[in-house]
């Protein structure tokens, strides 16, 4: 399997290179040419086309045809007989994937008296719930939920399934793709159906949120990502005709191989930065700890956590796990705030993929304002008490 | 207990640079060093060697430059080390990676226990460790914090560790053959010894290179070809944001903030 280049064809565009996934064609002078990273996945032939200077001896691998792939599943998580969010979450992507697609959307939970929870589930858009109830289900245990899923997707054909990137989703999602023979995508932020092939686009961050990929699963049904909490809304809407269909599994104790001894509940330990959508950051321009107050009741009434920079667990005022950049975190969250900091690379590079930011400074040339979504050129003790009296006041006036 | 370790060279992404101007990572010079949570679980496997005997056998798939994770692995103290290397397996997704894996960890044959990290730093998917399992078909136990005991001699033949859920931990008895993945909570590598990373670097000691043959696979099951996922494309996150800059009084900046964010498609937006 390889991809040359026939280089009298080569006019340089470069357009190879452009849509190299993995980096593998640089320019050799005004050529093209084909690097030792190259992984013969055929990108670069198809972008050629008005040339046909790359050419290879890859056969196309065929599609099978899917027809009988039919649904959009969600996989309901449960834990002591509470619906996760993401859950929910995934049921709203659920029902726009299932639009597109012209199919159905439906919901499967499993656990030992988790009944009660299949109404939650048609009221925010399952049409069809399949319900698994046994006691060996009572705690999640990887090998007996495969060995239900498995069953499931084998007997009923899903075209898509999704799961929430919990702790459980992403112990369980690789077990039940490796047992159903599919590909699985982790941890994915964006999801949409492609108009063309009606394949679904998965997108998720790599290096760190550093690089993002487009991942397709063309071979195989069914189509499975788990999708990171909190990226999805949740959209209340009863399909008409629900319908619970129950699914009878025989479990042996023995083909689990795992018992859960206990499970101990504890404090959250320390926050996690990476973890929150919303983060307040702060830096030389918050005064100390006064300063740190403020912007932690800021955090609070935003639902978020509290960061900095390095001058600031420099200083001693937050611990080390909180600082954001280089010699941080690296950290993605839907909303960035950053309080009197200044923008030097060393800390972007730790919060460049915020998907928005807010800068506060009072130096209209700090560099961090190039980066802002929204920039607020004043000092953060007056901006941010007011932010304050209205977030708790629910508006300006 | 016979030991395997999954270790992998990974490229050292929390040093990473980017490029001012357009945000791409600059690749050139990035140093490659073995992933993180893979010196907890080479840690933890030479650990339990030192207490109950046995062996341990680092085994990682990648390019021939991934046998310095391989020399860093015996210098720790694996007893051998096995790279699985072919350009066949280029461009492997987790699907066909786990594959390759699990069918060196077959030819290799006895053991009781596999270790690996919990996730690469570079692709993040945490997926190898239950996919090996699976092919294997033996148990498994996600995040890893603690292993509590080994109860090899009586009956049982198990293994109870502690897994780190969201909410606290649990204790769980895991059947013998398990594979394990773990985080950094577990332990505090060690440095490698001299000695043993010198007798590694000059091939004294065994690590062998494996290619599709060696392991019995055929090229269109591994690698690119062998792959459920492929990539469609890659792309920076968009750095270059519109701009906007909010001007009046503090009252009025304030506001007009709240009401972008109101307008955002973020999971606060409806909460404002
Ligand atoms: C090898 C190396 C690694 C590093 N790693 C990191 C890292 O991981 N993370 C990190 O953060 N840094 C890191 N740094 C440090 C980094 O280079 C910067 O020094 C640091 O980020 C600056 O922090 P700052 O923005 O809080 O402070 P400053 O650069 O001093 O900026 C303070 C800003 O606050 C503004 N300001 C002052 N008063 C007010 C006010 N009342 N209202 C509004 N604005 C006000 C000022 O205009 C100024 O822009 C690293 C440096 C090196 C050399
Ligand atoms: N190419 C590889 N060779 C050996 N081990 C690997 C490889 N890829 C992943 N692993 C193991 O699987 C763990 C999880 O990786 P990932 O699923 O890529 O996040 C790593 O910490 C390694 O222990």
């Amino acid at each position: 399997m390889t991809i040359w280049i026939i280089e009298d064809k080569c006019d340089g565009c470069q357009r190879c290179i452009k849509v190299c996934p993995y980096e593998g064609i640089e320019m050799k002078g005004n050529i093209a040419s084909i690097t030792d990273r190259c992984t013969s996945c055929g990108a670069c032939i198809e972008a050629c086309k008005k040339n046909h200077a790359i050419e290879s001896d890859i056969e196309p691998r065929p599609v099978p045809d899917f027809s009988d792939r039919q649904g959009v599943w969600v996989f309901a998580e449960q834990n002591q007989e509470k619906l996760a969010r993401v859950s929910l979450e995934l049921l709203g992507k659920a029902q726009e994937l299932a639009k597109a697609l012209g199919q159905e959307v439906s919901a499967l939970i499993c656990g030992k008296d988790v009944s009660h929870l299949v109404e939650t589930l048609h009221d925010h858009g399952a049409k069809n719930v399949y319900l698994i109830e046994d006691d060996a289900l009572e705690n999640f245990r990887t090998i007996a939920y495969a060995n239900v899923i498995e069953d499931l997707v084998l007997t009923h054909k899903p075209n898509i399934l999704l799961m929430g990137a919990t702790g459980l989703g992403r112990d369980l999602a690789p077990r039940v793709s490796r047992r159903v023979g599919t590909g699985l995508t982790a941890d994915c932020t964006q999801i949409t159906i492609d108009p063309e092939e009606k394949l679904m686009y998965q997108t998720r961050p790599a290096f760190g949120g550093n690089v993002m990929a487009t991942i397709a699963c063309r071979y195989t049904r069914p189509q499975m990502a788990t999708v990171r909490p909190g990226v999805m809304e949740a959209m209340p809407c009863k399909p008409e005709d629900t319908k619970i269909i129950r699914h009878e599994v025989s479990l042996k104790e023995q083909d689990i191989r795992t018992r859960i001894l206990e499970k101990i509940l504890e404090k959250k330990p320390g926050t996690d930065i990476s973890e929150a959508s919303v983060v307040v950051a702060g830096g030389r321009g918050v005064n100390g700890e006064k300063g740190f107050a403020m912007l932690r009741e800021l955090s609070n009434l935003l639902g978020g956590e509290l960061a900095c920079t390095r001058l600031i667990t420099e200083k001693g005022i937050l611990p080390h796990d909180v600082q954001v950049g280089q010699t941080g975190k690296t950290i993605r969250p839907e909303i960035y705030i950053a309080c009197g900091i200044s923008g030097a690379v060393q800390h972007t590079a730790g919060m460049m993929g915020s998907r928005y930011i807010i800068a506060i400074n009072n130096d209209p040339m700090a560099p961090i304002f190039k980066l802002a979504n929204w920039s607020i050129v004043g000092d953060v003790n007056e901006i941010v008490p007011e932010f304050i009296k209205q977030l708790s006041s629910g508006g300006a006036s | 207990m016979n030991i395997i370790v999954l270790v992998k060279q990974v490229p050292n992404t929390t040093n990473i640079k980017l490029d001012p101007k357009t945000g791409n990572l600059i690749r050139e010079g990035l140093e490659s060093i073995m992933n993180p949570d893979d010196l907890h679980a080479l840690e933890a496997g030479v650990k339990i060697k030192e207490e109950t005997g046995g062996r341990v056998i680092a085994v990682s798939m990648g390019p021939p430059q991934a046998v310095d994770v391989l020399t860093q692995a015996m210098g720790m103290g694996a007893d051998r080390a096995i790279l699985l290397s072919d350009r066949a397996f280029s461009g492997a997704d987790t699907w066909a990676t786990s594959y390759t894996l699990s069918k060196a960890i077959e030819k290799i044959k006895d053991y009781d226990l596999i270790l690996c990290g919990h996730q690469a730093i570079d692709g993040d998917t945490a997926q190898i460790g239950p996919q090996v399992a699976d092919w294997l078909d033996i148990a498994q136990a996600t995040y890893v914090r603690e292993i509590e005991s080994i109860n090899q001699n009586n009956a049982e033949n198990e293994i109870i560790v502690k897994r780190r859920l969201e909410d606290g931990f649990e204790r769980v008895a895991c059947k013998i053959p398990v594979l394990l993945t773990i985080i950094s909570e577990l332990n505090d590598p060690r440095y490698p010894h001299m000695g043993q990373l010198i007798s590694a670097c000059e091939q004294k000691a065994p690590i062998q290179v494996w290619n599709a043959a060696d392991i019995g696979v055929k090229t269109i099951e591994v690698g690119l070809e062998g792959s459920n996922t492929h990539v469609i494309k890659t792309f920076t996150p968009n750095f270059k944001r519109q701009n906007e800059l909010l001007e009046g009084s503090t009252k009025e900046v304030v506001s007009n903030l709240i009401d972008r964010l109101k307008k955002s498609d973020t999971s606060i937006s409806h909460r404002l």
